[in-house]
């Protein structure tokens, strides 16, 4: 027990703020974008793959990971951060299924997640996580489920969100494009995300990492021609749109 | 009726140690990353140990029939509950011994750990009723956390893992867990040697033998409730007139989905009168 140790780092403003959080959520803000829509009977999650250098392993990098069969997570900021919360999430997943013999349910993971990132705002001598989280997947009831947690550790239950650069603006569209419709059908809500996130990444099936889960399934990444697939059916979409306004006028 | 082994080994030493060493950690930083979380889960409830005392060692002396000094402990006891289409049976005598001695008639094995969940008592009448008070803290504070009630296979591992910790220390405890989940009535035998089983019927006790032999042939999975409470009844009956460390009443609980109901408390002698007059009917 060093006594290096014994110094808080995040402490209180005079005016209330916590900044080294504060700090935490800029670092998610530069993060690269994820976005998550929960339909009836389906969940997607979506990142912006960065561009890689040009010797580089395309397959390294990998910013959706699995917590357990029917649990998924995406995140935005740091991604060395993100590798301890995904081993310490995992390990969690099955501990419960150890003592409790029943899987986790998402809500139960989120707030382990959740916890651990508020732990790490009151600890001596270390600073928060630095990354925002999207948690995805299905209770053992087969309801769907989408969670975000941020540095803080607080978590809030979405319909659909987005996270890191630029996600006001993803979640801006999101919000005018999520009706029930869009949730009761499997197809829209793939191309929800897409679209959501086609609306900041540079258009391409290369820059988007698509993955989605239904119930009782694992977690399906979907391939790059599917990518190019839905991509090809939006643009046409949006040609027909633009079509039907020219005529109106 | 349990007795209690004696098992030398440095490992007791060392659990000790460990279980002292957890009161005295308080900041877990850099550490060990087991105990960052203090989740109902993944924590036990430990009790310090004082430094330095072999537990397993001290209970010898008081156990071993030439010491000076001697401490008998309640064990003794005749306990069985089945798992039947309308939940669960839970019948219990109420006899406590403290070696020949017949302490008390009106023992509670029964312990009310929630509305929906039961523990029986056997073996050392302490380490049960802590313990499965111990564990009626821990199913509450789960519930509260996760908004749900606790599944009986959750609340017995739950008392599975703590006892482990002082395997080999002495406590001497053979419960049955019951209650009604989402996955229908669930039944659990758990021990203090770490033994956790489900099965649809279980007796426990010195007089388990000889209610098993009554258990076991009247038992069908399709029994009405009348029949099963009779049947809970007459098999306890049985092993308080065969064994001398059972005795006193029959406390019976019926458990259905909506919780635990207790149906009856009935004296082993009105029984006795009973049965035999129905005998003789025949």
């Amino acid at each position: 027990m060093s006594s290096r140790y014994d110094r808080a780092i995040t402490v209180f403003s005079p005016d209330g703020h916590l900044f080294q959080v504060e700090y935490a959520q800029e670092a998610v803000k530069k993060g690269s974008t994820a976005v998550g829509v929960r339909g009836n009977n389906i969940v997607v999650l979506g990142v912006e793959k960065k561009a890689v250098a040009k010797l580089q392993e395309d397959r390294t990098v990998r910013k959706i990971a699995l917590l357990d069969d029917h649990v998924a997570l995406a995140f935005a900021g740091l991604t060395a951060d993100a590798r301890i919360l995904i081993n310490r999430a995992r390990v969690e997943c099955q501990s419960h299924k150890l003592t409790v013999e029943d899987p986790v349910t998402l809500e139960y993971i989120t707030r382990y997640i959740a916890q651990l990132k508020q732990k790490y705002t009151q600890s001596n001598g270390r600073r928060p996580f630095g990354l925002s989280a999207l948690i995805i997947g299905f209770d053992y009831d087969g309801t769907p489920h989408l969670y975000q947690t941020d540095p803080s550790g607080t978590y809030h239950e979405w319909k659909a969100n987005a996270i890191g650069r630029s996600a006001k603006p993803v979640r801006e569209f999101l919000e005018k494009s999520y009706t029930d419709e869009v949730a009761g059908n499997q197809e829209e809500c793939i191309k929800l995300a897409l679209k959501a996130l086609l609306e900041v990444v540079q258009s391409g099936a290369k820059n988007v990492e698509l993955a989605v889960m239904r119930d009782k399934e694992p977690l399906k990444m979907l391939e790059l021609e599917e990518v190019e697939k839905y991509i090809a059916e939006i643009e046409k979409e949006k040609e027909e749109e633009a079509e039907k306004k020219k005529q109106k006028k | 009726m349990k007795r209690i082994t004696a098992t030398k080994a440095t490992t007791i030493i060392k659990n000790v140690r460990k279980t002292s060493n957890i009161s005295a950690m308080y900041h877990d930083f850099g550490g060990s990353s087991t105990h960052l979380l203090d989740d109902a889960l993944t924590s036990t409830t430990n009790f310090t140990v004082p430094y330095g005392i072999d537990p397993v060692e001290s209970l010898k002396e008081f156990t071993n029939p030439k010491s000076d000094v001697k401490i008998h402990f309640d064990h003794g006891t005749t306990t069985l509950a089945f798992k039947f289409q309308h939940g669960v049976i839970v019948a219990v005598d109420s006899r406590a011994t403290a070696g020949p001695s017949i302490e008390s008639q009106t023992v509670k094995k029964v312990i009310e750990i929630n509305p929906y969940l039961l523990g029986t008592m056997a073996g050392g009448a302490a380490d049960c009723a802590y313990w499965e008070r111990v564990l009626a803290r821990q199913c509450r504070i789960y519930e509260l956390r996760n908004k749900e009630r606790i599944s009986v296979a959750a609340a017995s591992k739950l008392l599975a893992n703590i006892v482990y910790n002082y395997k080999g220390m002495g406590l001497s405890m053979g419960t049955m867990i019951c209650g009604w989940d989402k996955r229908g009535p669930g039944l659990y035998y758990v021990d203090s040697d770490g033994e956790r089983m489900s099965n649809n019927i279980y007796s426990v006790g010195s007089g388990s033998v000889y209610a098993y032999g009554v258990l076991d042939s009247g038992y069908r999975y399709d029994l009405s409730v009348e029949e099963a409470i009779d049947l809970g009844r007459r098999s306890i009956y049985h092993a308080t007139h065969r064994d001398a460390y059972s005795g006193g009443v029959v406390n019976l609980y019926h458990m259905k989905e909506s919780g635990w109901e207790f149906i009856s408390q009935t004296d082993v002698f009105d029984l006795h009168y009973q049965y035999k007059a129905e005998k003789e009917k025949k």
